[in-house]
């Protein structure tokens, strides 16, 4: 079966067509990456992720109708971005009349880091061990969530300023932190780059290998809306 | 169905520019279906829309309203021959979920996409109610976001901006008197039925842009707002009650008549006779009495859609993406954006 995997929760957009053979293997090695692209996209991921879904597909080999599933990051990540994407799977999803199913992007990239650590012949990369999960959440903050040795997350994701996120006790009780790198300083800690993709995507949506229906694909806001009731009415008349 | 048994191409259109969530389907100048979720009782207690709020309404709202508007005209998305969205000018987060949506359906659906201009939307609403639009025509669009006079000679290509709001939107201006007079957010409704007790000449509120050097068809509401507030400040500090049903009726009276007159003699200086209402405050039964009047003493035909059609919805963006496909106008690209200030001269976005 073929998925339409995408993600718009960091400044990158991710977009990628994955194949899952019948029946399902478990681990990546199983999943077939037809087609990829990962677009440094500033603040148009509208225009970005638009114009590359017809790329994908063409470089994957089929058209719109071959998609089973979509699978798309849910976040956290900066609303307007991360909206574009969640809006995008959830509207292709019922336009092709396939199920769309949402993931944490932290997820995403913890579940292809893990998959990868495991590949590499020497294990250099990673013993085994947790680790934590870094994205820009802009505003000086970032989101992060932490990972057992099995890639499972066990807390988070939260969103925090960086001095705050390093004075918790248990913060780097791994050692390992993987993500957005521009936060190596304000973590006192080497971040190792690593970005959310389509085969992560497509492995954190366990319901979609389960056969279970997808839950409701809304976005991880983690923040309310900056938005406070008016107080007193001020006056205009100086007093 | 052949377009001539429907009566035009059915056009799927979506509206995100602000706090309405709207999907209208058309066939032409016919309306099919006009589905609207407004997140607007969430603003109240902020005093006015929240853009975060609304962009997370319109994505919470965006497919089912969708399927509404489907179900409402008995057509699936498959069915139309385009999608047409607003790309502009709006609230940036608020376009986004709109033109994303807009562009997946399309994209699923192997059907062309229009990013159409919302304020030229509004004008072509008015094809759904009275039919082909006359042309040449002057438009006042007046809303909470925009206050407008325009000069539309061909609406799927042609439209120039004869003024607009310097400061405050009209509607705008309704809403922050409406505060001081203890009256709910949005304050048009309120005020308008306030100021049918009242009187309108109780107090001469200042008519902002109309002197003889101002420029003829800009407007200003943001003088007019602060003397309302000063005058109801100076009796609240004597201590004397505040003639609300007055004070809403003068303020009306105020806004109404600035934006006929100057509507009226950008006609008449263009020599055009056609003059279109439309934008939310266009349900201001004030401003509708008193264009009419305005307009027949000045030989002027008006033209007004129904205040269902004058506020935000997916009907009038669908009724322009209708016109585009009829005049052939091509399409937009696949790497349509959104942008917060659409000039009004591109009716749509170019390919
Ligand atoms: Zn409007």
């Amino acid at each position: 079966m073929l998925v339409l995997a995408l993600d718009t929760a960091t400044p990158t957009v991710v977009l990628g067509v994955v194949e899952i053979p019948s029946p399902a293997e478990s681990g990546w090695y199983g999943l077939g990456l037809r087609a990829a692209r990962s677009v440094p996209s500033g603040n148009r991921h509208a225009e970005t992720l638009g114009a590359r879904i017809p790329d994908v597909l063409d470089e994957g080999g089929i058209g719109m109708t071959d998609l089973s599933a979509i699978v798309a990051g849910l976040g956290p990540g900066p609303f307007t971005g991360l909206r574009v994407g969640v809006v995008t799977a959830a509207a292709l999803g019922d336009a092709l009349g396939v199920p769309a199913y949402g993931v944490c992007t932290h997820d995403a990239i913890a579940i292809m880091h893990k998959a990868l650590a495991g590949s590499v012949p020497d294990g250099t990369i990673v013993p085994a061990q947790g680790f934590a999960v870094v994205t820009d959440a802009r505003r000086k903050e970032c989101y992060w969530a932490d990972y057992d040795s099995s890639g499972i997350r066990i807390s988070g994701p939260h969103v925090e300023r960086p001095a705050d996120v390093v004075a918790r006790p248990n913060w780097r009780r791994h050692g390992l932190v993987i993500g957005d790198s521009t936060f190596s300083e304000a973590l006192e800690t080497e971040v190792v780059p690593a970005e959310p993709d389509p085969m992560g995507l497509v492995l954190a949506a366990g319901g979609l290998t389960a056969g279970e229906l997808p839950g409701p694909i809304e976005p991880l806001y983690l923040r309310r809306p900056d938005a406070r009731p008016p107080s007193a009415r001020k006056l205009v008349t100086p007093r | 169905m052949a377009d001539q048994l429907r009566g035009g191409p059915l056009v799927l259109g979506i509206e995100t520019s602000c706090d309405e969530t709207g999907v209208g389907i058309v066939a032409g100048h016919r309306l099919l279906a006009d589905a609207v979720a407004s997140s607007v009782d969430e603003h109240a207690r902020f005093g006015g829309v929240v853009p975060e709020v609304a962009s997370r309404a319109h994505l919470e709202a965006m497919v089912p309203t969708i399927h509404r508007a489907c179900t409402e005209a008995g057509v699936t998305p498959s069915d139309v021959d385009a999608i047409a969205v607003t790309a502009g000018p709006g609230l940036t987060g608020a376009l986004l979920v709109g033109v994303a949506a807009a562009k997946a359906y399309a994209l699923a659906l192997g059907k062309p996409l229009y990013g159409v201009n919302h304020l030229a939307a509004h004008v072509a609403v008015d094809i759904l109610e009275h039919g082909p639009l006359p042309q040449p025509a002057v438009a006042l669009l007046v809303s909470g976001g925009h206050s407008s006079l325009l000069r539309v000679d061909d609406i799927t290509g042609s439209i120039t901006s004869l003024g607009s709001t310097i400061d405050d939107a009209a509607g705008e201006a309704f809403d922050k008197v409406a505060r001081v007079l203890g009256l709910p957010f949005p304050g048009g409704p309120h005020i308008d039925r306030l100021a049918r007790a009242g009187s309108a000449e109780a107090i001469a509120f200042p008519r902002g842009l109309t002197g003889p050097r101002d420029a003829p068809y800009d407007f200003s509401f943001s003088g007019l707002k602060s003397a309302v507030a000063r005058w109801v400040e100076r009796l609240e500090h004597d201590g004397a009650p505040v003639p609300v049903a007055d004070v809403a009726a003068s303020f009306q009276e105020a806004v109404v008549d600035v934006l006929t007159a100057k509507a009226v003699r950008a006609c008449r200086a263009a020599g055009i006779q056609h003059l279109i209402l439309g934008g939310g405050v266009a349900a201001n039964s004030r401003l509708r009495t008193l264009a009419e009047s305005r307009a027949a003493a000045n030989g002027l035909l008006l033209r007004v859609p129904r205040p269902g059609l004058c506020t935000d919805n997916g009907a009038m963006v669908a009724a322009l993406g209708a016109l585009l496909v009829n005049a052939a106008v091509p399409a937009s690209p696949a790497d349509l954006g959104a942008d917060s200030s659409l000039p009004v001269t591109l009716v749509s976005v170019p390919a």
